[in-house]
């Protein structure tokens, strides 16, 4: 909880000097995926990460954001495959800890729907990526929630004899839950 | 042999295709729990799966097949003892070919990984993901294993019994083709 704290605190000190920055609050967001392993769901989710977003209601074209994921905080559903997914065949968090995205724009879709556009970057590959997120403002926060498929094959996830998509299949459904203060 | 001395057709293939398939489940379930993480243990733990939801189908089948079909009379010379030991047997075999699916399934569950049988049809998960509940049904679940083991072997030992020292022609029963050649 105190380092959840220091990267907040750091996180609104880097910001001090900005136009309305806004960094999700850690312990109300959530980042969870769902693979599928033999046509069987299995949810897992990363416990660190750090959301710097910056976006205006009134003007969310505006908007820019920048999602940092701590790898080797992830849960993929049990110990042993806590273990394999920090390998070098899936994310090898030794050489490549962190991921990230970095918006570069903002689109209106229609009824609160919104679609960022940015740079993703997984163990190394950097890929145009498209985010398609909701906006929603509650009593002093803002709440974006989004679900998109990421092709864990375009990254090199889970790459060798884990590249059968016959077992673990190549679309993982990534959902997200960040809660701004603002 | 007459038709009412042996079982009939149906309940003689469901009793030899659940034969089958626990001989496979078993040690597959064995095996694949040593196995590090990797696509072929993923493989087989779903086969294990699907193998223990049709037996569980076909058991529950056969139970109300035997409830349906009155199964052929057991050799009058067999003593009481003997008759009763028989019957509890394979009720308590009945019992263990519906409770070790039914427990794999829960522990699969309680462990986060939901059975999908054939990788088509989702079951649902009667409970919700507790990494103390999945450990404790897993133990249930070998436990349960080890007890059709014995089962099985007195199940065998039995038959073998009553085929090679009684010669009552029980196996026969189960195993037409036993009584063919006899009255040949």
């Amino acid at each position: 909880m105190i380092r959840l704290l220091a990267i907040l605190s750091l996180l609104s000190s880097s910001f001090a000097c900005g136009a309305e920055p806004s960094a999700a609050q850690l312990d109300k967001s959530t980042l969870v995926f769902v693979s599928r392993q033999m046509n069987v769901p299995v949810e897992g989710a990363f416990k660190k990460f750090t959301a710097q977003i910056n976006i205006d209601p009134a003007r969310p074209e505006a908007g820019r954001a920048r999602i940092e994921i701590d790898l080797a905080s992830i849960d993929a559903g049990s110990s042993e495959a806590n273990d394999e997914i920090k390998s070098k065949s899936w994310f090898n968090t030794r050489e490549f800890p962190t991921a990230s995205f970095v918006s570069s724009s903002v689109k209106a879709l229609g009824g609160g729907r919104f679609e960022t556009t940015g740079k993703m970057t997984i163990k190394g590959k950097t890929l145009e990526s498209r985010v398609p997120f909701t906006l929603k403002q509650e009593k002093g926060v803002l709440i974006l929630d989004g679900t998109f498929p990421l092709k864990r094959l375009d990254y090199a996830i889970g790459s060798g004899v884990w590249s059968d998509t016959s077992v673990v299949a190549d679309e993982v459904q990534v959902k997200f839950h960040f809660v701004l203060t603002h | 042999m007459t038709a009412a001395a042996r079982y009939t057709r149906t309940a003689i293939s469901m009793h030899w295709l659940v034969a089958v398939l626990i001989l496979a489940a078993f040690p597959l379930g064995l095996t694949m729990s040593d196995l590090a993480l990797s696509p072929l243990k993923l493989k087989l733990i779903s086969y294990h799966k699907w193998l223990g939801v049709t037996v569980f189908l076909l058991a529950a089948a056969r139970l109300v097949w035997r409830a349906t079909h009155t199964p052929p009379p057991l050799p009058s010379a067999m003593p009481a003892w003997e008759r009763y030991a028989a019957h509890g047997l394979h009720h308590l075999l009945y019992v263990l070919l519906l409770a070790i699916p039914l427990s794999g399934w829960l522990m699969s569950s309680a462990k986060g990984f939901q059975t999908v049988y054939l990788g088509v049809l989702p079951l649902p998960d009667l409970i919700g993901k507790d990494k103390a509940l999945g450990d404790a049904l897993k133990e249930v679940h070998e436990l349960l294993n080890y007890g059709m083991l014995g089962l099985v072997i007195a199940h065998v030992g039995a038959a073998l019994k009553h085929q090679f020292i009684d010669r009552d022609g029980i196996l026969a029963r189960m195993l037409p083709f036993l009584g063919k050649e006899k009255s040949q």
